[in-house]
């Protein structure tokens, strides 16, 4: 006769925590904050397909680490939510904090109902008319929901990334500026020794929600802008400002209304 | 929203599962009584208890499209509404107009609106110019109940196709009626009630390859033609400063004229016809 095992509930719950923390750890991470302009996301990543950032509705943004089918997941339901609410009442009766409480019971659920969790971290961003109004909510595997104070990173060794955040990151900056600080928190764990590394653009998923646009804000940053905004020199990076304006101004011009 | 009491306050399955990447589909199970084609309704004839909104007017035009309404809603032999707007952006490339049960209308319109957004918030990607055609022809023909009791509602739809070859040929216009479609029409086309006379107008003056502004100034001249024969469709009201919604959608997206705009053009459509009635 098969014998059962008594395990404690604090033993489940620790060993399903260590399994979601080990396969968060494992991927690659993702910084979100708030700068002048907007909040913005910097993810790493090497498919240019597969996102790990996306957009909810019209000022609330989705960044995930962790497993693509589980937080694709979520974001589809987040994205159907919004949707479904916002033709039931209005589209300014969407708010980040709903998704993010709708989100975190979801997770809650799955972390003490299922064998195995959401190996996922996520943040659900909304942008608000100043950078003091924007809200960031951290939703961790088991449920648990933080308010993020205008930054934060997911991911493995979020600790060395959030210091460098912290130090160098201030809320008025520039769009250039915040890339840059992004990148740099990003590269500043995973090197050769605990060196610093450079990320190339192609290996970036940058996306922001634009403060100051009316309707749907969110906004990929690809190709050209993108290089652009990395690019160190000073001449650079003031081109680079002038370059998302015009794919601004291009972007407005495709979805004026809507 | 019609989800079953779970005590783990999780989203239900059908949020989460990957199901479809349809709006409308997802709707359809999880709150069917906001599509408007899925109310019973009681037996007899339920014309009279909406306004019916009338023209719209949709014209090619080299690099891009224009759609055009006018402002008014009828009910019986009275005006209902004098500014009523029938036409929309439906995505940041295309434009949808509709004529008929004013309610039901604009519910479809907004429903279809956010149909496209979801799709593209799900995907990642847009639908082509056509797959979003055929959505619209199957949310009217969800309709053909109600439409058949006397709350029928027929949207134009217009466009730039991105995927078109030709820069010439990408704006493109869709008719429907009550049972779907979608059928895409050559040059030009027009809905409701003052859509004989507009055609009437356009036959004759419409050429290919006008520019977008060209496209605008003729709508704007047919809408007059319509609101000259037909009673249910209202001419620029200089008194009230109230003037037809004119859109394009053109490579650089859709775009609404401002007031300024559409007064100016209809002034002058006005000034016009005081030399010449017939225009």
């Amino acid at each position: 006769m098969a014998m059962q095992f008594y395990a404690s509930p604090e033993q489940i719950m620790r060993d399903r925590s260590e399994l979601a923390r080990k396969g968060i750890a494992r991927g690659r991470s993702a910084v979100v904050l708030s700068y002048a302009g907007g909040v913005l996301f910097v993810a790493e990543n090497l498919s240019s397909a597969l996102h790990k950032v996306g957009e909810i509705y019209d000022r609330i943004g989705f960044a995930a680490v962790g497993r693509y089918n589980e937080f694709e997941n979520l974001r589809r339901a987040g994205v159907r939510m919004a949707d479904l609410n916002g033709l039931s009442y209005d589209r300014r009766d969407v708010t980040g904090r709903a998704l993010a409480n709708a989100f975190a019971q979801t997770l809650g659920a799955i972390f003490t109902e299922q064998s195995k969790p959401f190996e996922v971290e996520i943040c659900v961003a909304q942008v608000g008319a100043t950078a003091a109004e924007d809200e960031l909510y951290r939703l961790t595997y088991d449920g648990s929901v933080n308010d993020e104070p205008g930054r934060m990173a997911m991911g493995g060794q979020t600790e060395a990334i959030a210091g460098v955040l912290k130090s160098n990151h201030r809320p008025d900056m520039s769009l250039g500026d915040a890339v840059k600080v992004a990148v740099q928190a990003l590269g500043s764990v995973g090197g050769e020794g605990g060196a610093a590394r450079t990320i190339a653009a192609d290996q970036l998923e940058v996306a922001i929600l634009d403060r100051g646009r009316a309707g749907r804000t969110f906004r990929r940053v690809t190709g050209a802008a993108l290089a652009a905004l990395l690019d160190d020199s000073e001449a650079a990076a003031a081109s680079a400002e002038a370059s998302t304006e015009a794919a601004d101004s291009t972007e407005a011009a495709e979805r004026p209304d809507s | 929203m019609a989800a079953a009491f779970d005590p783990s306050g999780r989203l239900p399955d059908l949020f989460t599962n990957a199901g479809t990447s349809s709006f409308s589909a997802f709707l359809s199970q999880a709150a069917p009584e906001l599509l408007p084609g899925r109310r019973p309704l009681p037996p007899g004839m339920a014309t009279d208890l909406t306004p019916h909104a009338t023209t719209i007017i949709a014209i090619a035009a080299a690099g891009g499209v224009v759609l055009a309404g006018d402002r008014r809603a009828t009910m019986g032999n009275l005006i209902a509404q004098r500014d009523i707007e029938k036409v929309f952006p439906a995505d940041a490339y295309s434009l949808v107009g509709m004529a008929g049960a004013a309610g039901i209308g604009i519910e479809l319109i907004r429903l279809f609106r956010v149909e496209l957004e979801h799709y593209e918030k799900i995907e990642g990607a847009m639908l082509s110019l056509d797959g979003k055609a055929n959505r619209l022809a199957a949310m009217v023909r969800g309709n053909l109940g109600a439409a058949m009791q006397g709350l029928a509602v027929v949207p134009l739809f217009a466009g730039f196709d991105l995927a078109a070859t030709d820069p010439a040929k990408a704006g493109r216009i869709f008719s429907f009626d009550v049972t779907g479609g979608p059928y895409e029409e050559v040059g030009y086309d027009a809905v409701g009630s003052g859509s004989l006379f507009a055609k009437s107008a356009l036959k004759k003056r419409f050429r290919y390859g006008l520019s977008v502004d060209d496209a605008v100034r003729l709508a704007v001249e047919a809408l007059y033609d319509a609101a000259d024969d037909d009673t249910a469709t209202g001419g620029p009201d200089l008194t009230r400063r109230i003037y037809p919604v004119v859109m394009s959608a053109t490579a650089e997206g859709t775009h609404r004229l401002t007031e300024a705009e559409t007064a100016a053009i209809a002034e002058s459509v006005v000034a016009g016809r005081m030399e010449n009635p017939g225009g």
